[in-house]
This record gives structure tokens, C-alpha cells and sequence, in this order.
């Protein structure tokens, strides 16, 4: 019933009411940011968190919007070369739904990948030929081939992998795990959000901000975007003809009438508000010092790509994530738009693998070199696989494929996962799972678990129901794990 | 709607009921209440398998049924013997340690505490006193309760609130001061703050009326309804997009009007609960009863290419019980949806029953790629619509007689025209690539002859007026498949020529490959008319589209002709119709790429579009561009030959096209043709803005309802076909049979739920929170409600006032209980953070609404303006454009004239990229209906403050006034102060006011173009009378004033 952290939480708040005029100074200097903010943002986490020891610290999700192909990345199917182009039988098939688009095509055709495969590392993973720079980090990922998800259309789908519920309303994984776990971060959300735009596919599929809501949670656990202009966060800059002096003179007078007013009328909500002004005074500079990458070593940019140097690009992506991680915050989540190849796939997949592939490489092995892989949890996927057989034109160079929720290939790597490892099997059209299924709601739980999270027990009390993440489902897919 | 989790609030509100509870609990003698110390604890540790549920219960019994529980369970054992602890089978597993016996089992991470377990133990014993729960027993009037601090009551609540507080030796706080009152009043009423002239007049006003008067007065105004449909709006899921994938725009702010109208003119709950829920069935339904059932249609459509039909059905349905049922019923309907609901008694097949109520709706489970309102939807005309509408119409007849007259006076001169044009020669020197159709050339290529042949063949061919013509049926409709004829090489320029006379519009020619980012080249003709011309690499991002102003006839003969010249951009394409460059308007200009494809060339049709319907003719296509000569040259001399070949032996129809072509060379005829052209365009784009509001409507043929097992769309248990009907747990004896009859019995008095349902949600507008805490839940799992004869009391008396909602709000804002002073000792926020004893008065931020509406209020800005479309107000750049597919919506522009300073209310709710301030300040994004929202206190909402254009446009705004006021400072800052908090700042304020102005005096002069910067942010400029230090020193001043506490405070 006594909650120590509930304790403490309410004595630093009696110490910080206690100071009484001058806290908004003394908050800048006497105090040490972190006290400071946990006194601000909720960000204690809840009473009995985590609920074992945590492998991970934080994640970094990169998600890569659309829906990759399975075909032409992780799941390497060579039998299908000698039937290509042949009706997919319908003892594969089973007669399982498939969406609109295709639902009218009079055939079925069987499509195998136009790229080549190759064993790669002491694994042998079998990695696709336009994923040069992810094959060499082949030893520390983790591939799981079989994924799969219930929903069959983009928004749906992509809503099911964040919030473990097809439609809008619930909290977003990060929510939960700001809710649960609170902030490990000075001056920083512990939920920080990236979007970027791929070239594979212009005029793609779009994005919600739903995806990093926080449902029935409080708004406060949302996900933040970050922004790729120049300004980061939202109203992050003073206005034309504010300098920081003068912010800071205004700051200090806002302080001062508040705690007046609180002496007046009592109210300890006016504490936390005076905290919040503070703290929003220190994200001004804590933000653009994190985004600023002039700091960054020539070596370190040339690892990432050249895009790297283009702000609001997946490559800077990667790299601001690493820098975030750096700064301890929890959940980081890159969203890469542009992977919805119903057509012109190896083009537009090519074009993708080139936004996508060395960055993503070189951010694992950025973390690595920097001792964090071991407490950083990575997590590169879409939110379902494609088809096998072929959508629109066929020709020797050309062909589409549509959704397909049955299977798909995701790799994570670091934070307690087995590095090394391909994980899942499917059937020689990769239609079916034929080993080691893992659902979107496994993999929720796995990555609650490696925060020292147990995915039963975060829950939320809402409509008097305790809801949680993953419902009523999810194991923890412990063959993955270290 | 709103209750607040404040920063500490969860953590304290708990700890201090449980305080409570448990001290009660603690002491031998004190009675248990079943509902409050026994009901939860079955819900939590029991219920999932001896609950509700049928298909997951266990043992034979259930916990949620008192003769269940007390009787015998499968294994013979009794569960529960009230009054006797050692023979109770649940006492002795409860206590059990061993694994196979223990209840909860052990694979269940939920465990009750030895004490709960003691608490269940002692009920046992005491005799099991077993109590139906509340919710769904219809509310008795309770009689207020006699109470000793009876000269603080001014009405029954405050009885109710005192009667509690005197239970444990507390009174009610002290009247807060008149100006606070004022200020309280005005913002809980209208949103907006008092006007200073209001807030003198009240202080002034010695009557002992004077705080109902002002009452009467908020209410009376029409800013009421506007603040109260805000709240209504997140309920109804209100908002100005579809909501999924896309987010395509829709229009609902008819129903918005609706609902500002309803609550300003006071109309009864169960008036407003009917006609939103089925106002289309009401006998003889008017239009605004038709447009409030809107109110079932905000919810989310999905328009997801290639969505399954029956899966989104069904979720339109889902969406409309769990609304109606949250809204209405506080009850959590939609958990019944894949099994038994665990905690009410709401089965699976009631959930079904439920469900069939809304099953019947005329529409879609899904609007491919659909912008705008979806079916049923509802044109609304207004007056004005109907007069501009009957204006056009008058014009277009008297331009249509002009013609007439034309028609009369040029017929004499198409004798010389004829001969002048037999005698002529136009034939162009390029040579056609392909030429087909054409009797004055041969066919080219050679091999197409049976091609053509054959397509004559089976298809209907019109008169050949200008050359041997192909014709296009609607039935069983097959393009002309020409091959890989020709290439439409963007990159190297070429042109078509053409006759075309459609019956219904569509492709001519097209070589696209709609699979394949619908790469190729398109001759299109919309449906009202004007062409396409498409060149595609990868659309939409890769593209040229233009579209011709000018409109291709239906039924009559019309020469087209594209020309297009390398590399493709829009400028290098040229359309002439009849010989004339028409003028064309640019969609897309983005090509960079090749428009080759492998898809063959086709007559009369493109993929997915539409059939063209009718006749083409001559058509020539050339390996490079035509200039106008040689297009107009073209036109002619098809003319030269239509006139040449019928020499003699014109037919009717002959005749009637030549007539039609000579008339078109004729200037006059040619303006007033087109000038009837335009207006018949105006009219149709007229009719085509009058508003529409999606309604419910039903189907003639009701749809088969069956239970979905485990929820699945796609698993319908044949074997149980449902109707509609409702939960057995309500004891009715009505039955209602369709949705009018629904909405009826909701209403009726008799519900045990509605009018709870409603006034908890009206009270918590008041006190930040219900009287109950959870809205959203009045089931079993609910939280004991912080005053339950009050909550009875209201609800009893909302019915028996006839529903009358002004009333209700009046009764509640004249209460001692509401008039208390909001400050209080630190213990008491510590104690009772959420205020649930009421010993204070409300003091929370306002909602996100308010924070702009109070802040435009403040400083002058606010345009009070009601109804009308949604508006869009400042917001950072780029923020639909980041997220947004190929599909988006256009870039967000910001409102011009006077709409930008309107109400927050009527904010552009795009729901999958919500306002920015709207979110940070707790805003719903209104996806799925909410009656409750939280509220934080954020860094975030700091920064929005004190950044956001909005807020430092009206300090700057506010330091105007305070300049106008005043030429001492100290006026300025109070005058400035009291503005933003009705009342007037103290020395110590005043102190610290000043002396800011000072510093930034300073600060300003020694940097002057700082202080030009600082005036010049937002739209509405400032005037050039104030000197930009002084203003600008101001404005901070200003700025800091609106970043106050109490500012965004209700006190």
C-alpha cells in the first residue's frame, strides 16, 4: 500500500514547496537538472517499476513504414526461381483473405526476388544483395522471419504494431513504457519521435500522429516529435525579438508572481507549473545542443552516409537517435515512410534499401563502439510482409507485390538479444509460417521484458477494465533472448 | 466531461479514500458496504472466471449473481454461506496455499492482500449482505439530509456536500470574493472571461439577486452554447476528416450548428439525446432533426484503398454502440464484443442485440479513396443559395434566347462559307505517324485495317460526318486494343487528332499502366467535361496533368487535338478544341522521367476510369508536335471533306453537324455560346457548394445481424441470427425495436443510467471531475461515487425538471457548494487533491479550448462569430506535410480575415494530425469518443505559451490596450493584469509588474531592433502610433502576464 517512490515523489515536492520565492533561480543552480525535472515531469514511473531487472535501457525502433518485402531483404526463397511466374497453388494459399487491390487480378502469378542472396558472417545469415552494409553487421542481429500481424491494411496495421489494437484510442508502446517507467532523461521526453521520408516511393502511404499517442493515458506520455527543421520541438524557439535574456527576465518574473499566488491560494499544481517553465527553458538548449551535430567527427558522418548531412533524412535520423540514447531517452522511434511496393518493386525497394541500410548499420555499430549496444534494444521492421506472387505487370525486371499479413522479417539486435541469430521459418513461398511464429503482440512483450517490464502487469485502469498493451495475448519469445 | 489526474492527484485521491475505507474497515463495529468494500474485490480477483462471462466461467458459479454465489457450486461445495465462514468454499481457497487449490490460481498475477482477503472473511460472517450494484437500479429520490451548518445552504446539493463534510468534523470553505465569482461564472458558462464592464457591474450590483442575475445573464448568452458544445463535441467524435489513412476532409459543421443551437436554446435532454440518435425517424423529420443524427456519423470512414468492405461495416457499427452506449449509458458495451462482458451482465449476443440497432445504416463499410461526405448525406440550402441559385438561372435563359436568335440570323450566310471552304485546301504537310478512320488517307499502318475492321464490326458506329467512326456501347464495353502502336514518348514530343462525339465521358486514348504508378499518356474527359491530359512516370509525385478550362459537348462532333512538345512539362502541352488553343489549368508539373510503358495503347478507355461512351473519328496520331496552324488546318480540313463528301445527299444528322461547325466559326454565335458555357459552369459549381452534413438514414431492407464469433467481421454464427433489442440487466419492460425506440427508452425516465450519465458529466465541467470519477463507466467495476445520494439526487431531479439542462447548470452554479473559495491550506490540496469532498472550491487549468479562446478574449483579439465551417488558425509549418502520403490534403492555410481569431471550437480537427495546442493542452484527438480528458501540467504547454505566434500576437494585442489606457506604467500593467485576471494586481504584484516593465524598458532601448522584432509577430499589425520600445517592453509584459498560473486557471 506504502510506495516508497510515491514517498519520495511527495517529499521532493513538500522540499521544493518548502523553498518558496526564488525557486525558479534556484532551480537553475542549486538544484541538479535531474531532481529538478523529476519533480516536473511525472517522471518517477509507477510504484514497483520495473518488475525485474531490465536488459535494456532504452529502444531504438526503427520502423520502416509501408511494409518492406520479405522477399527481397531476410527471407531468401531460391525455389522460386524454377516456378516463377506459375500460379500460386491454393493448397498454399487456403484460401486466406487478400485486400482489394488484388482480390480482382485474374492470376496469381509467383514472383521470386530480382536480387540475389548471400550468406553472410559467422552466422550465415542469409542477407539480399541491396543490404550491403546491414550483411556485414549480420553477426549481431537477431532476424526473425516470422512475424506476423492480423491486420491487412496500412492503418490499421501500423496502429496494431504501436498500440496492440487495430484502431485508434489506445496508448503507443513508448506511451506505456513513459507511464511505467518514467524518464531516465535530464532535459529531454523520455518518448522522442523522427519521421523521414523515403525516395523508393514518393507520395507514400502517410502517418498519425495516433501512432505515438498516448490513447487513455495521460497526454503527457505522448511520443514528441522531433522535427528536421530548425526547430526541433514545437514552439521551442523564442519569438522574433525574444533573446535569451530577456526569456530568461521573464521567466524569473513569471516565477515570482506564481509563487505569490501560491502563498495566496495554495495550490501545489502552481509548483509543478513554475518546475515546467523551468524545464521548458532548459529543453531550448538542451534540444538544438542534441541536434546539432557539428560536434560529430568527419569518420563518424562518412559511417552514416552522405545523407547523413541533410537534416530530417533517415541517415541524420540515425544518427540523432544515437545521440538521444546517449541521453538516456527511453523510446526512440524512427519512422521511415515509402516501403508500400505494389509496383516498380525493385526500383522503388532499391531506392528504399539505399535511404535505409547503411545508416541503419551504422547506428548498431555507432552503439556498439560506444559500449551502449548491451543496454539498447534495436528493432528495425514495417508492419507486415507482401505477397509472393506478383501485383500489376510482370516482366523479367518489373513487378509489384501487395500486402500480406501471414509473414514477414524483422531483425532486432543489442539490448539482450541473441546476436547471431535467425529466428522462424516460412514455406518456400513464404506464405505460411512453418516454425516460430512470433505476433506483433510477442514482440511487444519481448520488448517490454527486456526493459524489465512484464507485459502482464503494466496495465491502465480504464472503463474498469485494466487494459493492458498486449490485451490478453503476447509470450515472451524467450528463444531470442540472451 | 473533464476530470483532472493532476500531477500528485492519483496517488493522494486514492490514498485518502483508502484512508477512509480502510479505517472503517479497521474497526470491528463498523458495518462493511458491500458495494464499496466487497463488489470490487469480487470484480478484481473473481470475475474473470466466475463472472459474467459464460464461456470462461468456471466452477458452476458466478460471483456477479447473488444465488449463484450463495448456492451450490458443479463441485458441491457452497462458495459463499452467509454467516458462516468454515463451511464458505471461497474463504478456505482463498486462504489455501496450495497450488492446485489457491484462488485466485497461481498462473493469475493479480493477488488479494491478506487484509482484503479478511474483509471478504468478515462479510461472510456478518451475513453476506448482498446488494444489487447501484448504477443499474433506477435512482430514488433521496431526501436531502438535515444538516447543522444549515445557514450555508442555498440549495439541496449543498445539503448533500455539507451532510458529508460534517461526517468528518470539515464545513464548506468561505464564499470566494464576488470578482473571482464573476470570473468562475463566466468561464465555466461561456469559456471566455468576464468583459471588465461585467465585472464592475457585478461588484456594483448590491441586490441580493445580483449573483443569479448574472447567472440568468451567462446563460442567456450565445457564447453558452458554443462552450458547451465543445464538450460535446469530443463525446460525438466530432472532427473535419474521415480519420483513417489518408485523412480526406469531411464537412459536419451543420451538426456542430446544430448542437451550439440546441444547448442556446435550451432544448431538453431528451430532446437532444432522440434527435441525435434517430431525428431521421421521428415522424415527418425536419431537416435540423435530420441533421442531428449527424451525431452516429462522426465517426471515423474508412477510405484505404483495397479495405475489406464487411470488416469496416462492422467497425462503423462498433464504433456507433460503444459511443452510444459511453455517451448515454456510462456503460462499456463494447467489451462484450468477442465474448460475455467479464465484469456487467452484458453477454456476447446482447452485445449482437445492441449492435443491430445501428446495423441498418445506408452506407459503406468503405469509400475507396473518397474525398468529402459519404451517403446518406443531406444538402442543406440556405435563402441566399436559393436567390444566387434562381439569379444564374435567369441568365442562362436569357443567354440561351440570344442564341436562339443567332441561331436565325446566320443560317443565310452558310452558303458562301460552304463554298469558300470546298474551294479551299488546309491539308498540313507533316505526315501522320498512324492514321486511322480516315477515308482521305490510307490506314496507317497497314495491318491495324482488320483491327479497325473488326471492332466496326461489333460495335455501333455513328453517321460519318468527318470520317468512317468507331462507336463505344456502355454494355459490355471493350477498348480498342491498338498494341504497342505508339510509343506517347514524353521526351520526344507528339500529337493526336481527333473527333470524338461522347455520350458519356472518358478516356479516348490512353497508353497507361494504372498498376504500374500510372505510368503512360491519357487523353481523359472528367465527367462534367473539361480533358485531362496526363504524362506519367510515377504518379503523384512524377507528373504532368493539365486539365482545359473549356468543356468537350456531349452528343455532338468536337475536333480535339493534343500536341505536346519534349520534354513535357505542363507549357509544352496544347489542346485545341474545334481548332481553337483552349485555355488550360496546370495540377501537376512534376515530370522527370519516362512515360513509356509496356501497357498496350487503348480506344476508349483507361484502367479503372470510367468507359468512354460513344463515337471517334479520324484519328491521327504524329511522331512530333503541331503548332496552331497546323491544327486549326486540320479541323478545316475535316470540315472541307465532311462538306465535299455529302454534297447532294446530306442527311439530317449530316446537316445538323455542319450547321453546328459553321455556327462555332462565327464570333458572335462562338462568344455567346461560350458565355452560356460559363454560366451553366457557375450554376453547376454553385449547386455543387451548398452545404451537406452526413445523416443517418435506413435501410429499407434491414441487414441481417448475426453474433460475431470472437468479434471477427468475418465470422458471422450463422446459426445466431440477432434483433434488436437491449441487455436483460435493465429489467424493462419495454423493448425497443429499432433505434428511434432505442433513443426513446433512454429517455424515458425509467433508464437507471441516462440521467446519471448526464449530470455527472455536466458536474464534472464545474469541479474538474464526477461525482463519480469514471464517465465513462457506471458498471460494475466503476469506483464508488464520491457523493452517491447527490449523484441520485441530481440525476432524480434533471428528469422531474423535464430535462431541463439550463436549469440543471443553474442549480449546480448557484450552490454554496460551487461558490466556495478555491484557495485552501496545503493540506487540503495535499489530502484531497481531486477536491472529491468538495471542501473547496474548484480550482483546475482550463481546457485547451479555453487556453486560446481566454488568451483572444483577453487582449481584444476575439471575433465572436457562431457556426459556420471550421477555421484554421496559427500552426507551425509543414505539419500535415510531414506525415502526409500522396494523398494528402492540400498544405494547411491559415485563416484570412476574421476567422482567425475565432473560438477554439471551431478549430480544423484533422484527426490523425490534431492542432498541436489543442493536444499539449489535453485536447482529444477525436478518433473514438471520449467523455473525460486529462490533464497535465507540461513543459510543453510552457513553451506554447510563451512562443506559440498566437499567444505573443495577443500580448502584443493586451500591451496595445495597456498603451491606449495609459501613459503611467503602473496603469498599464494593471490595467493589463486585471484584463487577463478581473481582478486587480496587490503592491506585492503591482511591485514586481513594474519594476518587469522597467527592466524590459531597458532592455528594449539598448536594443532597439529587438524591440521592432518583438512588435512585429503575427498577422495583425501594430500600429504605427506606439513607439516599438514601449510596446515592445509591454508586449513582454504582456506575454508574462498570459503565462500566469492563474491565467489559464479557473479559480
Amino acid at each position: 500500500m506504502f510506495d516508497l517512490k510515491q514517498v519520495q515523489h511527495f517529499n521532493r515536492r513538500q522540499f521544493m514547496a518548502g523553498t518558496g520565492v526564488g525557486l525558479g533561480a534556484m532551480a537553475l543552480g542549486a538544484l541538479n537538472s535531474r531532481q529538478a525535472f523529476a519533480n516536473s515531469m511525472p517522471e518517477l514511473g509507477l510504484a514497483g517499476l520495473p518488475h525485474h531487472t531490465p536488459r535494456a535501457k532504452r529502444v531504438i525502433y526503427m520502423f520502416q513504414s509501408g511494409a518492406p518485402s520479405q522477399f527481397e531483404t531476410f527471407d531468401y526463397k531460391p525455389n522460386l526461381l524454377a516456378i516463377q511466374k506459375t500460379e500460386l497453388p491454393d493448397s498454399i494459399r487456403m484460401g486466406q483473405r487478400i485486400t482489394g487491390m488484388t482480390s480482382g487480378q485474374k492470376n496469381f502469378l509467383v514472383a521470386p526476388s530480382i536480387f540475389k542472396f548471400a550468406q553472410h558472417g559467422q552466422s550465415g545469415a542469409w542477407i539480399s544483395e541491396v543490404l550491403p552494409y546491414t550483411a556485414k553487421v549480420a553477426d549481431d542481429l537477431c532476424i526473425i522471419k516470422s512475424m506476423k500481424t492480423e491486420a491487412i491494411n496500412h492503418d490499421p496495421a501500423i496502429t496494431f504494431c504501436q498500440t496492440g489494437f487495430q484502431l485508434a484510442g489506445r496508448p503507443s508502446i513508448g506511451a506505456w513504457l513513459a507511464y511505467g517507467l518514467g524518464s531516465e532523461a535530464d532535459d529531454l521526453p523520455s518518448y522522442v519521435v523522427m519521421v523521414s521520408r523515403g525516395t523508393g516511393r514518393t507520395g507514400d502511404q502517410p502517418l498519425y500522429d495516433r501512432l505515438w499517442g498516448s490513447g487513455f493515458l495521460p497526454t503527457k506520455h505522448q511520443g514528441v516529435k522531433f522535427r528536421s527543421g530548425t526547430e526541433p520541438v514545437l514552439y521551442l524557439d523564442n519569438p522574433a525579438g525574444c533573446t535569451t535574456q530577456l526569456r530568461r527576465q521573464m521567466l524569473d518574473d513569471v516565477a515570482e508572481l506564481n509563487t505569490i499566488r501560491q502563498a495566496e491560494v495554495g495550490d501545489p499544481e502552481i509548483q509543478t507549473r513554475i518546475s515546467q517553465y523551468e524545464m521548458a527553458f532548459r529543453m531550448q538548449s538542451s534540444v538544438p545542443e542534441l541536434t546539432d551535430i557539428s560536434d560529430e567527427p568527419e569518420h563518424i558522418l562518412e559511417m552514416y552516409g552522405a545523407d547523413v548531412r541533410i537534416p530530417g533524412t533517415y541517415a541524420r535520423n540515425c544518427l540523432l537517435a544515437r545521440r538521444l540514447a546517449e541521453r538516456d531517452v527511453r523510446f526512440i522511434q524512427l519512422f521511415h515512410m515509402g516501403w508500400d511496393h505494389h509496383n516498380d518493386l525493385p526500383e522503388h525497394l532499391g531506392k528504399q534499401c539505399h535511404d535505409t541500410d547503411q545508416a541503419s548499420a551504422a547506428l548498431l555499430t555507432d552503439l556498439k563502439q560506444r559500449g551502449l549496444l548491451d543496454d539498447t534494444l534495436l528493432v528495425w521492421g514495417g508492419e507486415f510482409g507482401r505477397t509472393t506472387y506478383c501485383q500489376g505487370d510482370f516482366t523479367d525486371t518489373n513487378y509489384g507485390r501487395d500486402h500480406h499479413p501471414r509473414n514477414y522479417s524483422i531483425w532486432l539486435a543489442g539490448g539482450g538479444v541473441k546476436p547471431g541469430l535467425t529466428y522462424g521459418e516460412t514455406d518456400d513461398f513464404s506464405y505460411n509460417i512453418t516454425a516460430n511464429p512470433v505476433e506483433v503482440f510477442d514482440l511487444n512483450a519481448t520488448i517490454l521484458h527486456q526493459l524489465g517490464v512484464d507485459h502482464e502487469r503494466l496495465t491502465y485502469r480504464y472503463q474498469g477494465r485494466d487494459y493492458r498493451l498486449t490485451d490478453v495475448h503476447g509470450k515472451l519469445v524467450k528463444d531470442i533472448l540472451l | 466531461m473533464i476530470f483532472a489526474t493532476g500531477q500528485v492527484g492519483g496517488f493522494l485521491a486514492t490514498s485518502l479514500i483508502l484512508t477512509l475505507s480502510l479505517s472503517a474497515q479497521a474497526v470491528q463495529s463498523d458495518p462493511l458496504d458491500f458495494k464499496r468494500d466487497i463488489r470490487p474485490l469480487l470484480g478484481d480477483y473473481c470475475f474473470a472466471c466466475h463472472g459474467p462471462d459464460a464461456a470462461t466461467r468456471q466452477g458452476g458459479f458466478r460471483f456477479d449473481e447473488r444465488d449463484s454465489a450463495f448456492g451450490e457450486a458443479d463441485s458441491g461445495e457452497y462458495p459463499i454461506v452467509p454467516g458462516n465462514v468454515d463451511t464458505s468454499e471461497m474463504i478456505r481457497r482463498m486462504r489455501s496455499s496450495d497450488e492446485g487449490e489457491m484462488m485466485p490460481p497461481p498462473e493469475v498475477n493479480k493477488r488479494p492482500t491478506s487484509a482484503q482477503v479478511d474483509v471478504i472473511e468478515r462479510w461472510i460472517a456478518d451475513g453476506a449482505t448482498w446488494r444489487e450494484h447501484w448504477a443499474f437500479i433506477a435512482p430514488t429520490r433521496p431526501e436531502p439530509p438535515v444538516v447543522q451548518h444549515a445557514q450555508r445552504v442555498r440549495n439541496p446539493i449543498d445539503q448533500f456536500v455539507i451532510s458529508k463534510l460534517e461526517s468528518i468534523n470539515l464545513e464548506l470553505a468561505p464564499e470566494a470574493d464576488r470578482t473571482t465569482l464573476v470570473r468562475r461564472l463566466s468561464l465555466d458558462l461561456t469559456g471566455l472571461p468576464p468583459k471588465l464592464e461585467q465585472v464592475d457591474a457585478f461588484l456594483a450590483d448590491g441586490s441580493a439577486d445580483a449573483y443569479e442575475r448574472l447567472v440568468d445573464r451567462l446563460l442567456a448568452s450565445p457564447d453558452y452554447g458554443e462552450h458547451m458544445a465543445t464538450f460535446w463535441l469530443d463525446a460525438a467524435r466530432f472532427a473535419d476528416t474521415n480519420g483513417y489513412q489518408n485523412d480526406f476532409q469531411r464537412s459536419m459543421w451543420l451538426w456542430r450548428d446544430w448542437v451550439i443551437k440546441a444547448y442556446n436554446d435550451n432544448m431538453p435532454y431528451d430532446t437532444f439525446v432522440i434527435e441525435q440518435l434517430a431525428g431521421d425517424m421521428l415522424p415527418d423529420a425536419t431537416i435540423d432533426q435530420k441533421i442531428a443524427t449527424g451525431f452516429n456519423r462522426n465517426n471515423r470512414t474508412n477510405t484505404e484503398g483495397g479495405s475489406l468492405e464487411e470488416e469496416w461495416l462492422v467497425e462503423n457499427v462498433v464504433d456507433r454502440v460503444e459511443t452510444t452506449s459511453t455517451v448515454f449509458l456510462g456503460l462499456t458495451v463494447g467489451c462484450a464484443r468477442c465474448h460475455d462482458h467479464k465484469f456487467d451482465p452484458i453477454s456476447q449476443k446482447e452485445f449482437y442485440e445492441f449492435f443491430a440497432y445501428f446495423n441498418n445504416v445506408a452506407e459503406k463499410g468503405v469509400y475507396n479513396e473518397t474525398r468529402g461526405n459519404v451517403a446518406p448525406v443531406l444538402a442543406v440550402t440556405t435563402p441566399e443559395f436559393e436567390r444566387e441559385i434562381g439569379a444564374l438561372e435567369k441568365d442562362i435563359e436569357s443567354a440561351a434566347q440570344i442564341l436562339a436568335r443567332l441561331d436565325a440570323e446566320l443560317a443565310e450566310q452558310q452558303i458562301a462559307w460552304e463554298a469558300e471552304l470546298s474551294s479551299s485546301d488546309f491539308r498540313i504537310s507533316i505526315e501522320p505517324a498512324i492514321n486511322l478512320l480516315n477515308d482521305q488517307l490510307a490506314t496507317k499502318p497497314p495491318q491495324l485495317e482488320q483491327t479497325i475492321a473488326a471492332a466496326r464490326e461489333s460495335n455501333p458506329v455513328a453517321p460519318a460526318t468527318f470520317g468512317p467512326a468507331i462507336g463505344f456501347a456502355e454494355k459490355d464495353h471493350k477498348p480498342v486494343d491498338l498494341g504497342s502502336l505508339f510509343d506517347f514518348d514524353a521526351s520526344i514530343g507528339f500529337a493526336v487528332n481527333c473527333w470524338v462525339k461522347p455520350t458519356k465521358y472518358g478516356a479516348i486514348i490512353s497508353r497507361m499502366n494504372e498498376q504500374e504508378s500510372y505510368r503512360g499518356f491519357d487523353m481523359l474527359i472528367m465527367d462534367d467535361g473539361r480533358l485531362n491530359v496526363h504524362l506519367i512516370h510515377d504518379w503523384p509525385g512524377n507528373a504532368t496533368k493539365i486539365t482545359t478550362v473549356e468543356k468537350i459537348p456531349l452528343e455532338q462532333w468536337t475536333h480535339v487535338s493534343v500536341s505536346c512538345e519534349a520534354p513535357g512539362k505542363a507549357p509544352n502541352i496544347h489542346v485545341a478544341i474545334n481548332g481553337r488553343t483552349v485555355e488550360q489549368t496546370v495540377d501537376s508539373d512534376t515530370l522527370d522521367g519516362t512515360t513509356l510503358t509496356t501497357h498496350p495503347v487503348w480506344l476508349g478507355l483507361r484502367g479503372q476510369t470510367p468507359p468512354y461512351v460513344g463515337n471517334i473519328s479520324r484519328l491521327q496520331i504524329f511522331d512530333r508536335p503541331l503548332d496552331d496552324v497546323a491544327v486549326n488546318n486540320d479541323y478545316l480540313q475535316s470540315l472541307r471533306f465532311a462538306i465535299q463528301a455529302s454534297t447532294g445527299e446530306r442527311s439530317e444528322l449530316q446537316q445538323a453537324d455542319i450547321v453546328h461547325h459553321f455556327r462555332l466559326g462565327q464570333a458572335a454565335y462562338f462568344e455567346a455560346l461560350h458565355s452560356l458555357g460559363t454560366l451553366q459552369t457557375k450554376l453547376t459549381e454553385l449547386q455543387a457548394q451548398v452545404p451537406t452534413t452526413m445523416i443517418m438514414e435506413e435501410l429499407a431492407e434491414p441487414r441481417e445481424t448475426y453474433v460475431l464469433k470472437r468479434g471477427q467481421y468475418d465470422q458471422p454464427d450463422k446459426s445466431k441470427p440477432v434483433t434488436a433489442t437491449i441487455p436483460a440487466m435493465f429489467h424493462s419492460d419495454k423493448t425497443p425495436s429499432n433505434r428511434l425506440e432505442l433513443a426513446q427508452w433512454l429517455v424515458d425516465g425509467a433508464n437507471p443510467l441516462t440521467a446519471r450519465v448526464a449530470v455527472n458529466q455536466f458536474w464534472s465541467h464545474y469541479f474538474g471531475i464526477g461525482l463519480l470519477e469514471t464517465p465513462e463507466n457506471f458498471g460494475t467495476q466503476s469506483p464508488q461515487p464520491s457523493h452517491p445520494e447527490l449523484l441520485d439526487w441530481l440525476a432524480t431531479e434533471f428528469v422531474r425538471t423535464g430535462w431541463d439542462v439550463k436549469q440543471l447548470q443553474r442549480l449546480i452554479v448557484t450552490s454554496a457548494t460551487y461558490r466556495q473559495t478555491s484557495s485552501a491550506s496545503r493540506q487540503s490540496f495535499e489530502t484531497d487533491p481531486n477536491n472529491r469532498l468538495l471542501a473547496r472550491g474548484p480550482r483546475f487549468r482550463l481546457p485547451a479550448e479555453s487556453v486560446r479562446d481566454n488568451a483572444l478574449a483577453i487582449s481584444g483579439l476575439l471575433t465572436s462569430r457562431i457556426g459556420g465551417p471550421s477555421i484554421k488558425p496559427y500552426q507551425p509549418d509543414g505539419l500535415w506535410e510531414e506525415l502526409a502520403g500522396g494523398a494528402g490534403e492540400p498544405p494547411y492555410q491559415i485563416a484570412e480575415d476574421n476567422n482567425l481569431y475565432r473560438r477554439s471550437l471551431y478549430i480544423y480537427r484533422k484527426r490523425t494530425v490534431p492542432h498541436p495546442t489543442m493536444t499539449t493542452f489535453d485536447g482529444n484527438a477525436r478518433e473514438i469518443c471520449a467523455v473525460a480528458r486529462s490533464r497535465t501540467n507540461t513543459p510543453l504547454q510552457a513553451l506554447a505559451l510563451l512562443n506559440d505566434k498566437t499567444y505573443v500576437e495577443a500580448a502584443r494585442n493586451l500591451a496595445m490596450l495597456a498603451l491606449d489606457h495609459s501613459d503611467d506604467g503602473n496603469e498599464q500593467v494593471r490595467l493589463a493584469f486585471r484584463r487577463a485576471t478581473a481582478r486587480w494586481p496587490d503592491d506585492n504584484e503591482l511591485g514586481v509588474l513594474a519594476k518587469s516593465l522597467e527592466r524590459k524598458l531597458e532592455l528594449f532601448s539598448s536594443e532597439p531592433e529587438q524591440a521592432n522584432e518583438m512588435i512585429k509577430n503575427g498577422i495583425a499589425p501594430a500600429d504605427a502610433k506606439y513607439d516599438p520600445v514601449r510596446l515592445a517592453a509591454m508586449t513582454a509584459v504582456a506575454s508574462i502576464i498570459l503565462n500566469l498560473d492563474e491565467v489559464i486557471t479557473k479559480e
